[in-house]
């Protein structure tokens, strides 16, 4: 017998007693899904929240993105940057303008090469306010995984109207993106750690730090 | 309400042990209006023998609590612990027992069952039992009257309106004192070392009295203050409760 | 032992840890780490509280973490199923594993055929409980790990002491102590001057780990949730390892238990809420990656899944004891424990510590050796796990359940000394006129000591108690008697 089947009649023979066959109806979840929070301002919720892992948020204006990026950057002492595919090109022209070295990932970009560029600039797929998350989908302006973890610093746009006010509505939002197999990413703050006497360390491998960039 | 018939479960250990506390709780619950009965053929929970694994051996209690108060509107004992143990563990007791009529009655006496404070608070609708106790004084809630039987912070409300009382916070108050049974006999050291950290906050908080509503837990941390000549003296709720000016003049 | 050198750091063994209440005696023993333990679990707790308190509707979402739990693993086949056809859609080879000896040979066979002698790991307990990283070395294949803690574990030639923070027993000087003495020799060395500061360590930990990174070719990782209706793993971490791991190499094998499905993605609502705050502390963890299979020129192109039994599906046979496999892993139970945050993990003798280890080991082992038998009695009973556990497993329920087990295990051999007690107890139990002819006993003794209580005495079984515990003496009246006498006649 294959391990698979060994594996399926062990299952099978413990869950004997189970006898109504559709899950649904044997167990019963009383949970509405995709509920949101009643936040009253869910933009200042994500704000205080992202803040609250000790990552910048700046708000801007439509016309401002460029210039926001750029102050954003230079606060973190910033000089070569990663440009994903898709990523707006007045926002491109601006940093190239501002003396930015800028790398594209076209032709791919080594690991090695990814590890001495100081940061990434992308935008997002959704933001989520009661925990302060930021998921990425990886699709436009956005680039392949290894792009906005190997450089240390991350400047992530994201515009007001992709936050959401919890877990919730974020996932119905990634759904699409995860039926399509897309990978998604989910940020909160920088990296951190507890693991030394459970007091939290902002940064260890992933970009030390994440500097938001929200427009609306 | 016409005069409540409350039936005494005075529990083995302080039956045995420490009657003092199923006195109190007759004095207590016959100034605050009830008749109180003492059905004799009462014994124990039987959660020595349940929980250190021994069900067939504890079935026996389970047939002779529902034999002993079946009959009874209202169940009373001065007890949590017990009383957690008769709501939760004596309806799978006679299901493991394969009883199911024993199972019916047990859960039909479970819910008639009451922690004194619940049934001071909740059936009698008193939060003032008129005690006085002029003393410094600090609560441990105790495990199972916490978790088990849920009894929340009736204890408190009821301590809060004792007169002369001065209730000071346990720290560290909702930890376990160690006592658990045969726990603190087949994991001894584990169970002493939870039982001394308890005795020193209860020794920091200059307390007279450490009370709790299970005398269990009292005779483990009460051993552990006695050894060490702390001079802090255990008490159980029920012995507050029915203090009263008259009796300490 | 081998005859060639090691390729990595020679661990710590759980074989010679004794049954729990002597290792818990030895570890009590350890007053260092007795308050780096206390002072852990004291910050853990706090911030839970804050962290569960902040979502209203807390209760609701343990509810429906336990129901969607007790659905999967009710209908457990037909999950699998599902989750391994949409995972082999997705381009990931789907291995199904009996026991650690299938799960290894899978690891160690991947990695041969892809000629790599080294891979990146990233935390996971279930690699732990198969001892996957001795497997690999013995096969001649170094395995690093990246998490902070795990690899203050390896280089510290120790084991797992807890399940989020396995390095929970060691504070921050044992820390630098480690990493200057041994980093070193596994790779770049820790920083000259790196202080006990604990960013300074987690700065030594990024930078010799950071090389393992670029040049790894494979990673080894666990899984927080396999979705079935797509196919989709998801990790929860903190430090961007795992990101790492999962990212950088051409190859990825996940090693997953069996119980780890879950029906649907909306379903990750509301493990991604209760989770962090009931592991870390956090409203959310870092990050969190989800993956559905291969995608073209991004992160690895050759995706294993490895699907673990190991003792799982003797769990779910008890109906009693199967909600154990709702568990998260989030360790909240650990963390609150008064018996854990005394004695540690070590004392658990597996991977698996705490309350959660006394109710899944002996379960996933099976009742054969005396630690197993041992566990279910490594409680008081205080409950404090059941309160806290975010898919509710009812954690003193399962363990007076394993105790009822485990003395029909012993006594179904021959009778035993405990047993004869407590036949005797349930005799004296079943009646009141027992319990009062036995009470005479106890009045005698009360008039033996007097008002005198009672101190240290070299008897068994009392003797453990009074070895701390004074006793007051006995009444040399009971409550029956005095009842007799007030009450004239009694109740009927």
């Amino acid at each position: 017998m294959s391990a698979r089947e060994e594996v399926l009649r062990r299952i099978r023979a413990a869950t004997r007693d189970v006898t109504e066959k559709d899950p649904a109806v044997d167990v019963p979840v009383e949970w509405e899904y995709g509920r949101p929070l009643g936040t009253v301002d869910v933009i200042a919720d994500f704000v205080e929240k992202v803040e609250d892992y000790k990552a910048a948020v700046r708000r801007c204006g439509d016309g401002e993105i460029a210039a926001t990026v750029i102050e954003a950057l230079r606060a973190l002492d910033a000089h070569s940057v990663v440009i994903p595919a898709g990523l707006p090109d007045n926002w491109i022209d601006a940093l190239r303008d501002a003396g930015f070295e800028l790398h594209s990932d076209e032709p791919v970009l080594s690991h090695a090469q990814l590890n001495g560029i100081d940061a990434v600039v992308t935008t997002a797929a959704v933001g989520m306010a009661d925990s302060g998350t930021i998921a990425l989908d990886h699709g436009i302006g956005q680039g392949r995984r290894a792009l906005t973890l190997l450089p240390d610093r991350h400047i992530c746009v994201i515009r007001e109207d992709q936050v959401v006010s919890d877990v919730p509505e974020g996932v119905v939002r990634l759904t699409p993106a995860l039926t399509q197999r897309r990978p998604v990413t989910w940020l909160s703050g920088g990296s951190a750690t507890s693991d030394i006497e459970l007091s939290r360390v902002e940064g260890v491998h992933g970009p030390r730090h994440l500097s938001v960039v929200l427009v609306g | 309400m016409s005069q409540p018939h409350v039936a005494l479960f005075a529990t083995c250990i302080t039956d045995t042990m420490k009657p003092s506390v199923p006195i109190a709780t007759v004095k207590l619950l016959e100034r605050l209006g009830c008749k109180v009965s003492y059905p004799e053929r009462q014994t124990c929970c039987g959660q020595i023998m349940t929980n250190t694994g021994y069900w067939d051996e504890a079935v026996p209690t389970v047939k002779n609590y529902v034999r002993s108060f079946g009959e009874y509107d209202y169940i009373v004992a001065p007890s949590g612990s017990c009383v957690g143990s008769v709501r939760e563990q004596h309806p799978m007791l006679a299901k493991h027992a394969k009883d199911e009529s024993l199972a019916r009655e047990a859960t039909a006496v479970a819910a008639k069952t009451y922690e004194l404070t619940e049934f001071i608070v909740d059936v009698l609708g008193v939060t003032d039992v008129g005690a006085y106790f002029p003393h410094r004084v600090t609560y441990h809630p105790t495990c199972h009257s916490m978790r088990i039987a849920k009894v929340g912070d009736r204890p408190l409300q009821l301590l809060r309106a004792v007169r002369g009382i001065d209730l000071i916070d346990l720290p560290k108050a909702e930890q376990c004192c160690g006592f658990g049974g045969t726990f603190s006999l087949k994991n001894p050291d584990v169970s002493i070392a939870m039982a001394t950290d308890k005795a020193r906050h209860v020794r920091s908080t200059d307390a007279e009295y450490l009370v709790a509503g299970d005398h269990a837990c009292l005779m483990n941390i009460g051993g552990v203050l006695h050894r060490g000549r702390s001079g802090v003296k255990t008490i159980h709720l029920a012995e507050i409760l029915a203090s009263t000016e008259e009796a300490a003049a | 032992m081998t005859t060639t050198a090691r390729r990595t750091p020679e661990p710590g063994t759980w074989l010679g840890i004794p049954v729990f209440p002597k290792a818990a005696k030895q570890s009590l023993q350890n007053a260092e780490q007795r308050k780096n333990l206390a002072h852990a679990t004291g910050t853990i707790r706090d911030k839970r509280i804050v962290r569960a308190s902040e979502v209203p509707e807390w209760e609701e979402l343990r509810t429906a973490a336990a129901q969607i739990k007790d659905r999967v693993g009710r209908h457990l086949d037909q999950y699998l199923l599902q989750a391994e056809a949409a995972m082999t859609a997705a381009g990931v080879t789907v291995h199904w594993a009996r026991d650690a000896a299938d799960a290894n040979k899978i690891v160690a066979d991947i990695a041969k055929a892809k000629g790599v002698d080294e891979v990146v790991k990233i935390k996971s307990m279930v690699t732990q409980e198969i001892d996957l990283n001795e497997h690999l070395e013995a096969e001649g294949i170094a395995a690093w790990e990246t998490d902070l803690a795990e690899l203050i574990v390896q280089l510290g030639h120790d084991l797992p002491s807890h399940i989020l923070v396995p390095a929970i027993h060691r504070n921050r000087s044992e820390v630098r102590e480690i990493f200057v003495k041994e980093m070193g020799q596994y790779g770049r060395p820790a920083p000259d001057g790196v202080s006990d500061n604990p960013p300074e360590l987690a700065e030594a930990a990024r930078l010799h780990l950071r090389e393992k990174f670029l040049r790894a070719k494979m990673a080894v990782s666990g899984g927080n949730f396999i979705v079935a209706d797509t196919g989709t793993l998801v990790i929860v971490e903190s430090e961007g390892n795992g990101r790492m791991c999962l990212t950088l190499p051409e190859t990825l094998v996940s090693v997953v238990g069996i119980e780890k499905v879950l029906p649907t993605l909306a379903d990750l609502e509301v493990f991604l809420k209760l989770l962090p705050r009931s592991s870390t502390g956090e409203r959310m963890n870092p990050y969190t990656s989800l993956w559905t299979g291969v995608t073209p020129c991004d992160g690895p192109q050759d995706l294993h899944v490895i699907l673990l039994d190991n003792g799982r599906s003797n769990v779910l046979a008890d109906p009693e004891g199967r909600a154990a496999l709702r568990c998260i892993r989030c360790s909240a139970c650990l963390n609150i424990c008064p018996i854990y945050e005394r004695v540690g993990g070590h004392a658990y003798g597996s991977p698996y510590p705490g309350p959660i280890g006394a109710i899944l080991g002996p379960q996933l082992r099976g009742l054969e050796g005396a630690n197993e038998r041992a566990l279910p009695f490594a409680s008081s009973l205080c409950g404090a796990c059941n309160d806290v556990c975010p898919v509710k497993i009812p954690f003193t329920d399962i363990l007076v359940h394993l105790r009822h087990k485990v003395v029909e295990h012993k006594t179904a051999k021959h009778p035993t000394g405990e047993q004869a007690l407590m036949k005797g107890a349930g005799w004296v139990m079943a009646d009141g006129k027992h319990l009062a002819t036995v009470q005479k006993g106890s009045r005698l003794a009360g008039k033996m000591f007097g008002d005198k209580w009672i101190g240290p005495l070299p008897v068994p079984l009392a003797g453990r108690w009074l070895q701390a515990r004074d006793v007051e003496p006995p009444p040399t009246q009971t409550f029956r008697q005095w009842w007799k006498k007030e009450h004239e006649g009694g109740a009927k």
